[in-house]
């Protein structure tokens, strides 16, 4: 990286390296421009990105007439065109809403028809016993249920790395470790100031995620909104698990959330989560014990077998909410535009968001004719794996079953990982149930050379 | 390493003390048996153990877990046994058809016996609800020693150790080997899990042992920079820069657990009877993976019994597994035992006694069919009876 003289000039410039931050780098080289893509961690996905409940949504519960609905919807379009392409997981496994109370069970025809507003028009009413036909393990407690069926099942990171991933091979550029300090706009063009040097770009976005306000603070000295991180905790039951639920099971919402999911996860697990729980911190989400209980509990009222289960893992992210219960996406005079508070359906809507972004900006390059579609590794637990292929160095990580080649491959190209976390993003090693009692050992020594230690020495 | 045959009279899945101790008596015999280590390297836990003591019983010397796993390895391939390294069991099919992957793909191997010595893993922290952040520097007792004793790092200066199991002081031995001080010895309950004399070392070496006391969370972003402890009322923090969490040790039955072989929920292990013979009878288990935990001469031990079991059941030596008849022991406070069940026998069983593992103390005076016997224990204790000929109900009438 050029730390003084002459910078590498960009035709646009994305701040933040999250799902959202991905698909629209993805976007704009596809479009034909060059851009540069900042990220002030080792690593893309380290924020918001990094945890979430890994549905793709069909939007039928997302505010009627939103943005945030039409980027979901649009992002549901788009991923279902690429995935095949990308080779990312899609499991159309449904939803399905349930009523535990009478006074739940009263608002399912609003629910549904809600989702009909919102073109979801594929929702059905289900009796307690078409509910218990379709998911026999749950409690017989439930009382009725509707079904989603276009709901489905992604993966949270092999999603977003194949957008970046895209954009790199086809000419973007990716600096990490790079958080933007300051800007100055001269009318046609973006001088930033970042911790690994001066960028020059013609246009800049901002979808820095959780300081995305503090991002607009910095290059044009307002924001519209203020990011309260919005915290939720999860618990992963092992993949024995798995087999105890078909769909993706909602409860009927709240005022204020969505409520617990219990849900597979396309690598085999049972995820039950998140909680809503508003913070200042923006780095740090903290597990507690007392909540994490009352997530096993709150799934063992649902699912009643999962008391036999082990938990393989926990874990916690925050959403990058705001004040209100809207996206903000705003163009700028300042040749800007700011990707905000994009709180609980990243991962849905990013692909959407890029097009909407697009739309609003005017793309003056000619598109790229013939762009790469680079094949990413494949982890879903129900398609063909590496380590049931030839050459694949042995299997490292036991639980997982993640293969040496793999290990090699995420730790090499222009999306290389850096860093543990990044290492597992991209492989899930050390992921699985013994949390790396078995391979920690032998993947320090495989990474040592190639990941940045994670010590504070 | 040899290739993997197509078909062989018995294939051992774990290359810990019971799988060596039965790939040597198994070879001694005169069978075709190949075993299947899924690491670079045999040799199981004892392997990353670069401490003493280990091989007393078994070569009346006293020597360290590595040392201990290559005479391990160095008898069982004098007997002919194969060694395979880096290949994973990823199904137990019907009568003893495993599929295995390795750098070749996957393979079949059908043998005449299986023999599951898959052993046991400590429970990481993720299950155990500890709050907090998930920095790097959190770890098992396993991890550690492979990172310390095989790496050769050094991976923190001043952690803690949570728990209070013999498993607990290895670890802090592991740490003053790696010239790291643990600051304590965290234990929720009042006593410690292993026996209090154990526990003298590391207080020797400067470690306190804290009773009745909880890890509530750990704190720091990408390495851990400490925890908060609690006792009763009382809430503080402790700078760290590492948390060993150890002990709880549990089967390793993943593999288990997608198959039909049938699980006890109690030990987690496989079912078993007097042979160490699991649900399908080609399948047979010895070791860590048939409860939560013994020591690695106990395993071996275990290991050479239930060779020699396959060894009969191999010439047709074993009673019909399908008169088997259960062993029950439903009493509150026994969390497990096995054998699970017994079958009419005649031959000489593998596992010679009615293993039992305790919740809580107890004493009680356990009887069955014309049989009884005194017990006096705490949880995480070796405690025997003597084998029933049939099917028992244990019953326990507490002493106290």
């Amino acid at each position: 990286m050029p730390e003084s003289g002459q910078p590498i000039s960009f035709d646009v410039t994305v701040i933040g390296a999250g799902v959202v931050g991905c698909a629209i780098a993805r976007k704009y080289t596809l479009l034909g421009a060059r851009v540069l893509l900042l990220e002030k961690a080792p690593d893309a996905l380290d924020g918001a990105s990094k945890a979430n409940s890994a549905i793709l949504h069909t939007g039928f519960d997302a505010p009627v007439g939103s943005i945030e609905l039409s980027c979901i919807q649009e992002g549901y379009r788009q991923y279902e065109q690429i995935h095949a392409k990308l080779n990312l997981p899609l499991d159309r496994c449904g939803a399905m809403v349930l009523a535990w109370t009478a006074e739940q069970e009263s608002r399912l025809p609003d629910l549904m028809e809600q989702a009909r507003t919102n073109s979801v028009g594929d929702v059905a009413l289900l009796s307690r016993e078409q509910v218990l036909a379709r998911e026999p393990e749950l409690a017989s407690t439930v009382r009725a249920g509707f079904i989603v069926p276009r709901e489905a099942l992604i993966d949270p990171w092999s999603a977003p790395h194949s957008y970046l991933s895209q954009a790199l091979v086809n000419g973007a550029t990716f600096r990490r470790n790079t958080e933007v300090l300051s800007g100055s706009f001269d009318g046609n063009a973006w001088m930033l100031e970042t911790t690994t040097g001066p960028v020059h770009s013609t246009r800049v976005i901002n979808a820095a995620g959780l300081y995305g306000d503090i991002v607009d603070q910095r290059l044009i000295g307002r924001s519209d909104f203020d990011i309260r991180p919005r915290k939720g905790q999860f618990v992963v039951f092992d993949k024995t698990a798995a087999r105890l639920a078909r769909h993706i099971l909602l409860p009927v919402p709240t005022e204020t959330t969505k409520g617990i999911v219990v849900c597979r996860t396309v690598w085999g697990n049972l995820l039950v989560g998140p909680t809503a729980e508003e913070q200042q911190d923006r780095i740090n989400a903290n597990l507690d014990s007392e909540t994490l209980e009352m997530l096993r509990e709150k799934a063992t009222e649902i699912l009643p077998a999962l008391a036999n289960e082990d938990v393989t893992t926990t874990y916690a992210g925050l959403r990058p909410a705001c004040g209100d219960k809207e996206y903000h996406i705003r163009r700028h005079p300042e040749n800007m535009i700011t990707v905000g508070a994009i709180r609980s359906t990243g991962l849905s809507a990013a692909l959407g968001i890029a097009e909407y972004i697009a739309r609003l900006d005017e793309t003056p390059w000619p598109p790229l004719p013939e762009p790469e579609w680079p094949a990413m590794p494949m982890l879903a637990e129900d398609q063909t794996r590496d380590w049931q292929t030839a050459g694949n160095g042995g299997i490292l990580c036991h639980c997982e079953r993640v293969t040496r080649r793999e290990v090699e491959a995420a730790m090499s190209g222009p999306n290389a990982a850096q860093s543990l976390a990044g290492l597992k993003r991209r492989t899930r090693v050390t992921m699985g149930r013994c949390q790396g009692f078995y391979c920690s050992g032998a993947l320090q020594e495989m990474t040592a050379k190639c990941l940045k230690p994670e010590s504070t020495e | 390493m040899t290739s993997l045959p197509d078909i062989c009279d018995v294939l051992i899945v774990g290359s810990g003390p019971a799988g060596l101790a039965a790939a040597a008596r198994l070879g001694e015999a005169g069978l075709d048996v190949h075993l299947l280590e899924r690491e670079t390297v045999a040799g199981g836990i004892p392997r990353h153990c670069g401490h003493s003591p280990y091989g007393w019983r078994e070569f009346r010397r006293v020597m360290g877990g590595q040392t201990y796993a290559k005479r391990l390895i160095a008898r069982a391939t004098s007997f002919g046994a194969h060694i395979h390294t880096a290949v994973s069991v990823t199904d137990l099919g019907r009568g003893g058809r495993v599929t295995v992957s390795s750098n070749c793909g996957l393979q079949t191997v059908q043998a005449r016996a299986v023999l599951l010595a898959t052993g046991a893993r400590e429970t990481p922290r993720a299950p155990r609800f500890i709050g907090g952040t998930k920095p790097g520097g959190v770890m098992n007792t396993g991890a550690l020693q492979s990172l310390v004793y095989l790496n050769k790092e050094r991976p923190f200066r001043k952690p803690v150790v949570l728990g209070s199991e013999l498993v607990s002081v290895s670890a802090v031995l592991t740490c003053r080997h790696a010239r790291a001080k643990p600051l304590a010895m965290i234990e929720a309950n009042e006593r410690p899990t292993t026996r209090r004399a154990a526990t003298w070392l590391p207080r020797a070496l400067g470690t306190p042992l804290l009773l009745s006391t909880q890890i509530e969370a750990i704190h720091g972003r990408t390495w851990v920079e400490g925890v908060t402890l609690t006792s009763g009322e009382r809430r503080w923090n402790v700078e760290c820069d590492g948390v060993v969490v150890t002990g709880a040790f549990r089967p390793e039955n993943a593999l288990l657990r997608t198959t039909e072989l049938e699980v006890d929920p109690r030990t987690q292990g496989p079912v078993v009877d007097q042979y160490g013979r699991c649900s399908d009878p080609a399948y047979f288990a010895a070791g860590n993976l048939l409860r939560p935990v013994e020591t690695a001469p106990w395993c071996w031990n275990e290991g050479r019994m239930v060779a020699s079991a396959i060894i009969s059941a191999l010439a047709g030596g074993l009673p019909d597994p399908s008169l088997s008849e259960p062993v029950l022991a439903g009493y509150p406070g026994v969390a497990w035992h096995l054998p699970q069940r017994i079958s009419p026998n005649s031959s000489a069983p593998a596992l010679e006694n009615v293993q039992i593992g305790l919740a809580r103390s107890m004493a009680a005076t356990v009887r069955y069919g014309q049989a009884s016997a005194n017990l006096r224990s705490k949880p995480a204790r070796r405690i025997l009876l003597p084998l029933p000929d049939g099917g028992v109900d244990l019953k326990f009438e507490e002493t106290l």
